[in-house]
């Protein structure tokens, strides 16, 4: 009833290619941005801010980053963790030895650099594919996470090689409190997430696409392998980059890079898979179950009352999390997203059932 | 010099053994199933915990004869609640799923039987033998515990070969692995293939996990061996045994001469705060061989079709 | 259907994360427990986390709490991951009537990402034989107090043994000395301090990181068999520690010409490698293992009541006896606090920084605290957060850990000025400004 296309008629091109052809997607859409920077930040708290949407929104670019090589282009990676660490120690050395650098243009350079390494160590996947390519980009993970810890130079010669940014601003204005940190990552993912929207819905993205469902056959009707398969890498770790400049810079604060570990790229991937692999809106959804899961699990003993041992809970945290896993994918193996649009779907016709 | 080489050599290949049994765990159950199962490190980890605390009552053999009943009622478990309901999905829903078991294990193992370091005793001394020792200065050492790995790992792959050989499920196994649909209409029930195969990953796992643990003593980390062992399956190939030998040897020892000799090198020239290239090195490595064999060493040749 | 339940575990997750904290009755003390009881550190994390949580139990059940005032506490599982200790820490911080009155993370990781934010929420941070070394500097790092030894201590005091077995530093001249530690902030800070030694007495050093979790050693050890130097340092954690020893015994280096940190010298750390330990050094933090007068009243108060957190023969471990240390450092913090800002009242995290700050804990303080024998006296200032420099190293024997060396002091002679020039860096990175707090 009130989610209805019927009389909507597109009377041109332009109208038709929209990103949200159907009124109530776009009115849903701008209202769910409104509702984010204008009515959140009038009553949330810290620990909100802090611990739940900041790390939902930097992890979201995450997952659309690897959404976009994987459920996009079809190129399964594990390197996740290292690219974001590409881009949080780029952007950390750049604010560093540049101090007067703009901070949009460090994040920029933050995710150019993760660009430039994510195509060096996505040239094996013209050779390799599948897992083997997977386990390959495990390589990545692991020399990029080494060359952090060891290299002197990308931490300043820090001798804990633990390091901080400084007081952040832009364009004068400070970015200190946790609004104006939730505020700032808020707009770079709108916008960013807007960017990756276009992208996919161009030729890239088609390319990318025919590239996923059968690489052989999209060669043979002209599209270049490489071509598409190293933009897929190098627009990836873009995003990848950098969601790990913002996770360092907003989240952390100091780091040391075993934030940035093997761990972090299998929880992103996570994200993808539960949110929908090929999905936008999947890639938000998964980060959103992903990281507030762990957080409600924890919390669940206390709220009902039931008195257990930080560790059994902990455990429980572990097995119920791999259960919802292996349920979620029994149940819907498409993700969160395909929920979404089996909701959208029925909502179509509610109330009537034909 | 020699001598430091000749040894850190031996060293890498006993150790590329331990890698191999939990890499053979791997290309089992992918040669049979398709299911890249990232399960293995934790199922290793909860049969290594099951046999520590279960000797810990009683000796090591009933111990060893429980864990084996414990891992294949785990096999089926998984095989009627997660495989079965996820039949014919794709590859990398499949790989989710397994990530998702171990998850579920590791938790389960630390409930069941504690998170602390246990013990796994084989009685074998752990000082080690030192040989040549006229020849080179300080002789070559050798470690007896992965000496006797080494002798595990020799046994099983036997047993396995022989299974496989001889046997009809073993026979059964290998017409799955070959073509699914094709053993499936000859008659052979495809579920309890799988639940074969998934019970001997199991017993592979016990083996890995006796090994590991009385090395390492038993806890949460042995889980992680399965990071391992997967450059030696890209190594080797994932549908090949011989393959997860031969590149566990390869790995093993490329990673350790690597550290040894390479690393100084590398602090060196790049000012570097400490060593620790094998980490990447195992992987680097692995990727280096796929560039020419995108199938690994034994894998089988990817034909593709439209 | 699927539907249903996901749309009620959505709205349960988004009830649950804008609940907020429960209120408590007035007169109580929160106090956050940030703890590890799983994952690859948990065999350490347990005992520590069982000892802090049992003073807590003993203060209320003896004394009623601290003049009156009954200690809460919360236990939040990290797993030693920095990024989760954060979450810990944010979500417990403002729990309780007056916020958390301190932090002990346990984890150097988590003290690097926290230093700055304690600061701004204005809770100290309690990081005793822990945590930044320079922070014991209070006149820029205000809100950290490092209590009983730094990392510059603990390598101080066993380079001073090594030096003595030796028969001086000036003997050291030549000497290979290794550092095998958990490639971290944590493994990391003794380097500052045996790197400007070398320098001082001409020894060599060789730095030998491993990773987390620190099960692949064998490279490491090989290293060290093929280039046998003197002595190794170990700077581990969790199952690293059992790990390099038992990596030790299969090189055939010599346990005792091994010295561990007092991370690195407990007894999940000997026990796994059995009778191979024997002979292996450990740097104490003050005190050793064994049960000592506070331990009746804690049979009295908690155990015989069946509300101890351990098993009543693991209380006298060094890792249980170093958390019930720590729990009482802060309770005693507490008390001092309390006693300028008003008896038998909560007291905020920064009139506990006062209390920190102007600790002084006399040796006939200690006794009627019970920690008679394990502990020297332990006087804070603004100056020195430290409080005490002071430790013995400790061989394991096979089945105990003994005393075998006399008490050392770190030498502040080469200590403090490193101090002073890391804390001034810190302080013009950070723009603070170098003073005390009232």
């Amino acid at each position: 009833m009130l989610y209805r296309e019927a009389g909507q008629f597109k009377t041109s091109y332009q109208a038709d290619q929209a990103i949200f052809p159907i009124a109530q997607d776009r009115w849903f859409v701008w209202g769910l941005v409104a509702f984010g920077f204008l009515v959140l930040p009038l009553f949330a708290d810290q620990y909100l801010y802090t611990e739940v949407l900041i790390p939902v929104l930097i992890l979201s670019l995450a997952a659309i980053g690897l959404n976009i090589l994987t459920g996009y282009c079809g190129q399964l990676s594990l390197g996740t963790g290292g690219f974001m660490a590409v881009g949080a120690y780029a952007a950390y050395n750049l604010a560093l030895r540049l101090p007067e650098t703009n901070l949009i243009v460090v994040f920029l350079f933050a995710g150019l650099m993760a660009m430039a390494v994510g195509v060096l160590f996505g040239i094996p996947s013209l050779r390799i594919k599948g897992f083997y390519l997977a386990v390959a980009t495990l390589a990545s993970q692991f020399f990029l996470e080494w060359a952090f810890a060891r290299v002197k130079w990308f931490t300043n010669y820090a001798p804990s090689g633990s390091v901080a940014v400084g007081k952040l601003e832009l364009f004068g204005m400070p970015i200190q409190t946790p609004m104006e940190k939730y505020l700032f990552v808020l707009a770079i993912v709108v916008v960013m997430t807007l960017a990756a929207k276009n992208l996919i819905r161009g030729r890239l993205g088609r390319m990318w696409m025919a590239t996923r469902d059968m690489d052989i056959a999209a060669e043979i009707i002209g599209i270049r392998p490489l071509y598409a398969k190293l933009s897929a890498f190098a627009v990836s770790s873009f995003f990848i980059g950098v969601s790990g400049a913002l996770w360092a810079f907003l989240r952390l604060g100091s780091w040391e890079p075993l934030a940035f570990d093997i761990n972090r790229s299998f929880q992103i991937l996570f994200m993808v898979i539960i949110g929908g692999l090929g999905s936008l809106l999947g890639s938000f959804l998964g980060a959103a179950f992903i990281v507030l899961m762990p957080i409600f699990l924890n919390q669940l003993p206390g709220i009902l009352g039931i008195p257990m041992s930080t560790a059994l809970i902990s455990h429980l945290e572990f097995m119920v999390f791999g259960a919802m896993i292996v349920f979620f994918l029994i149940v819907e193996p498409h993700g969160l997203a395909r929920l979404w649009a089996i909701a959208k779907e029925k909502l179509r016709l509610w109330p009537f059932p034909y | 010099m020699l001598g430091p080489i000749i040894e850190t050599l031996i060293g890498g290949l006993l150790t590329g053994v331990l890698y191999a049994l939990v890499a053979l765990g791997f290309v089992l159950i992918f040669k049979a199933s398709g299911v890249f199962n990232f399960a293995q490190g934790a199922m290793v980890l909860f049969a290594a915990l099951s046999v520590a605390r279960l000797s810990e009552v009683m000796p090591l053999v009933f111990a060893v004869a429980i864990a084996v009943v414990i891992m294949v009622v785990l096999a089926y478990v998984i095989e009627r609640l997660v495989l079965r309901p996820l039949v014919n999905q794709e590859g990398i829903i499949l790989f989710m799923a397994t990530l998702g078991v171990a998850y579920f294990i590791d938790g389960f193992g630390q409930t069941v039987w504690g998170s602390d370091i246990y013990k796994i005793n084989l009685g074998i001394p752990k000082d080690p033998m030192f040989f040549f020792e006229g020849v080179f200065p300080g002789g070559i050492l050798i470690d007896r515990e992965e000496v006797a790995a080494a002798a595990v790992c020799a046994i099983l792959v036997a047993g396995l070969a022989i299974f496989f050989q001889v046997t009809r499920t073993g026979r059964a196994l290998r017409a799955v692995a070959d073509d699914h649909q094709a053993a499936q209409s000859v008659g052979i029930p495809l579920n309890y293939i799988w639940l074969i195969v998934w019970a001997v990953a199991g017993i592979v796992a016990i083996a890995a996990g006796m090994v590991w643990g009385s090395k390492l003593g038993v806890q949460f980390s042995i889980s992680l061996v399965a990071l391992k062992a997967l450059p030696v399956l890209i190594l080797g190939g994932f549908t090949s045994i011989p393959g997860a030998i031969v590149g566990g040897l390869i790995i093993g020892a490329g990673e350790k001469l690597a550290e040894v000799l390479l690393g100084p090198i590398l602090i060196k020239t790049f000012d570097l705060a400490g060593g620790g290239i094998e980490n990447w090195f195992a992987y680097m490595l692995a990727l280096v061989f796929l560039l020419f064999r995108p199938q690994g060493l034994f894998g089988e040749r990817i034909i593709e079709r439209i | 259907m699927t539907l249903k339940i996901l749309g009620a575990a959505v709205a349960a997750a988004v009830g649950v994360t804008a609940l907020a904290a429960p209120a408590l009755a007035q007169n109580e003390q929160f106090i956050p427990a940030l703890v590890y009881r799983t994952g690859a550190y948990a065999p350490n994390g347990v005992p520590f986390a069982n000892g802090i949580a049992d003073y807590y139990k003993l203060v209320n059940a003896r004394d009623n709490g601290i003049n009156g005032v009954r200690i809460t506490t919360e236990e939040c599982e990290f797993g030693y991951a920095t990024d989760r200790g954060v979450e810990c820490y944010e979500r417990l911080k403002k729990k309780g009537p007056t916020g958390a009155a301190y932090v002990i993370p346990l984890s150097t990781g988590v003290t690097f990402a926290l230093t700055e934010k304690t600061a701004t929420d204005k809770i100290p941070l309690i990081t005793m034989g822990y945590g930044r070394s320079e922070s014991r500097d209070g006149t820029v790092f205000h809100w950290n107090f490092p209590l009983l030894g730094t990392y510059w201590t603990a390598s101080d005091i066993i380079l001073q043994h090594i030096a003595r077995k030796e028969g001086g530093f000036d003997k050291l001249k030549g000497k290979k000395i290794a550092l095998v530690y958990h490639d971290s902030p944590y493994g990391k800070e003794p380097i500052a301090l045996l790197t400007e030694r070398a320098k001082r007495h001409g020894f060599e050093t060789m730095f030998l990181p491993v990773t987390h979790p620190g099960v692949e050693q064998k490279a490491t050890w090989l290293q060290i068999r093929q280039q046998r130097p003197n002595y190794v340092l170990l700077w581990g954690w969790g199952v690293m520690n059992s790990t390099s020893i038992k990596e030790a015994v299969a090189v055939g280096y010599p346990r005792s010409q091994m010295y561990g940190v007092w991370w690195s010298g407990a007894e999940p750390d000997v026990r796994p490698a059995e009778g191979g330990a024997t002979g292996y050094n450990a740097v104490t933090l003050q005190h050793t293992a064994g049960q000592f007068k506070v331990h009746e009243d804690l049979k009295r108060h908690v155990y015989d009541k069946n509300q101890g957190s351990a098993k009543w023969d693991e209380t006298g471990e060094i890792l249980y006896v170093r958390g019930l240390i720590n729990a009482m450092l802060g309770v005693e913090a507490i008390r001092t606090a309390q006693e300028k800002f008003g008896k038998g009242k909560p007291m905020t995290g920064e009139q506990v920084r006062w209390g920190l700050e102007n600790l002084n804990i006399t040796a006939d303080r200690i006794k009627q605290l019970g920690f008679d024998g394990v502990l020297q006296p332990i006087r804070v200032t603004c100056q020195d957060h430290e409080g005490a420099r002071t430790g013995r190293i400790q061989t394991w024997d096979g089945k105990n850990w003994k005393i075998s060396s006399d008490w050392y002091t770190s030498d502040d002679k080469v200590i403090a000025p490193m101090v002073k020039d890391a804390a001034s860096k810190y302080a013009s990175e950070k723009k603070i400004t170098a003073g005390c707090l009232n």
